[in-house]
């Protein structure tokens, strides 16, 4: 509104000739070729901060009326849009229509609605929901992060076979689990999947910024073979089921592609290649909870 | 059997509170219990402060009794009390209890490594002047009989 314009706020923007006499109070004085370009640069609005100190908690140094004076609300006078209110009431379509009939003794005419009431209500008013609202498959769940797990992070190891290992982290798999790597020179322990919550996050990182993993390495690469054919045979069940794991040739080319990336970084860093190579463990007086990661 | 007195110009160093490890100096003794207490140096403002938070060190400065700050800033930037704190034992030791509690987990192993090296050159220094010993003994043993 044009009275907010003139109550002091710094807009250099839009200055009208009519209120160049007030701009000779103000510090900076401008040219009005700069108009143009004033107009165009558009300032976000800025709002005074409280001109009411406060004396107390709830208790402000001025009164109500001295308030009104300060914020120049007598500046600030808006009017109600009525002029809206005074088209409505001109501008309300026609609800009703009157229409010829034909017949005798019919009266002629007819006055039918424009808007007709609707000739069915549904006995509910909002559809009710399927029990499985909101429940979702596992593949489309949310995955989360611990901001404290980023890629190249040493990780300990917590559960499993591995536990107590320090670790480098890779990446966060489709499930969730964690792409992990020993290097096996380093602890034997190979590219596996960790889960987030079994996992301790130190703050030492390696830079992995440019290696590659490559793309194969999914879920479905790590997940257990069961190989389950019963077909009638009852006695043999035992056979047929993979007893010992056996290492394919894929994973230790996979492992030692990896791995070759990585170490070259961690020899970088004095010492890391003998953290990683020790385990983690407590004794007496050592605390988790005071420990710092 | 005291060396420490709180006197006007006695730094302090505070121990708990808002204020806990910082140093100011006593400007004022109000009743049995405060003193009026300024830190321009240390990011005190002058304020009441009870005795039982203070501890008192060894450095005292030079001004009069309810001097405004600048004389206190004067006073304690001319004996370069922060210089002389850091190089005092005391606060060496609040600045090791600090890093020992900010040691991250690959921080400890370097320390662990560090300490069992330390620790094997002191015991071969050890074993090589038990040595030296016990040659001696079995030669004045020999010359004896």
């Amino acid at each position: 509104m044009a009275g907010e314009k003139k109550a002091g706020e710094k807009k250099p923007a839009q200055k009208k000739t009519g209120e160049k006499k007030t701009g000779d109070k103000k510090p900076v004085e401008k040219k009005p070729s700069q108009k143009k370009v004033r107009e165009k640069i558009k300032k976000p609005k800025k709002y005074h901060a409280s001109r009411n100190p406060v004396l107390a908690r709830g208790i402000g140094k001025y009164s109500r009326s001295a308030m009104y004076a300060r914020k120049a609300l007598y500046k600030r006078k808006y009017t109600a849009p009525e002029t809206k209110i005074e088209k409505k009431k001109k501008e309300k379509p026609r609800a009703t229509i009157t229409k010829p009939v034909g017949g005798d003794k019919n009266g002629g005419s007819r006055v039918v609605k424009v808007r007709k009431m609707p000739r069915y209500y549904p006995t509910e008013d909002v559809p009710r929901k399927l029990l499985s609202h909101g429940k979702k498959p596992f593949c489309q769940h949310k995955r989360k992060l611990r901001a404290s797990i980023t890629p190249g992070t040493v990780l300990i190891l917590l559960t499993g076979r591995h536990r107590g290992k320090r670790v480098v982290f890779l990446k966060q798999l489709a499930t969730g689990l964690l792409l992990v790597t020993g290097p096996l020179v380093i602890n034997r322990v190979p590219l596996r999947r960790a889960h987030q919550k079994f996992v301790i996050a130190t703050s030492t990182k390696v830079d992995i910024s440019g290696v590659k993993i490559p793309k194969h390495l999914t879920d479905a690469y790590f997940k257990k073979k069961r190989l389950r054919k019963p077909k009638h045979q009852e006695g043999e069940i035992f056979d047929t089921e993979k007893e010992k794991y056996e290492i394919t040739e894929q994973r230790k080319t996979d492992q030692k592609a990896v791995d070759s990336q990585i170490l070259a970084r961690i020899k970088k860093v004095p010492q890391l290649r003998g953290y990683l190579r020790s385990t983690f463990s407590l004794s007496n007086g050592v605390y988790p909870h005071k420990l710092v990661f | 059997v005291f060396k420490r007195f709180v006197e006007i110009g006695r730094v302090a160093f505070i121990s708990f509170g808002r204020h806990a490890g910082k140093l100011v100096a006593i400007v004022d003794v109000i009743d049995q219990n405060r003193a009026l207490v300024d830190g321009p140096c240390s990011g005190v403002r002058r304020q009441a402060m009870p005795f039982k938070c203070m501890q008192l060190t060894d450095f005292v400065l030079k001004f009069p009794h309810s001097a405004r700050q600048k004389c206190v800033r004067l006073a304690w930037e001319k004996e370069n009390i922060n210089e002389k704190w850091a190089a005092t034992r005391w606060a060496k030791k609040i600045e090791a209890r600090e890093k020992k509690a900010k040691m991250t987990d690959f921080d400890r192993y370097k320390v662990m490594k560090a300490k069992k090296m330390r620790n094997r050159i002191i015991k071969h220094e050890i074993k090589k002047l038990q040595k030296k010993t016990s040659k001696k003994v079995k030669k004045t043993e020999k010359k004896q009989k």
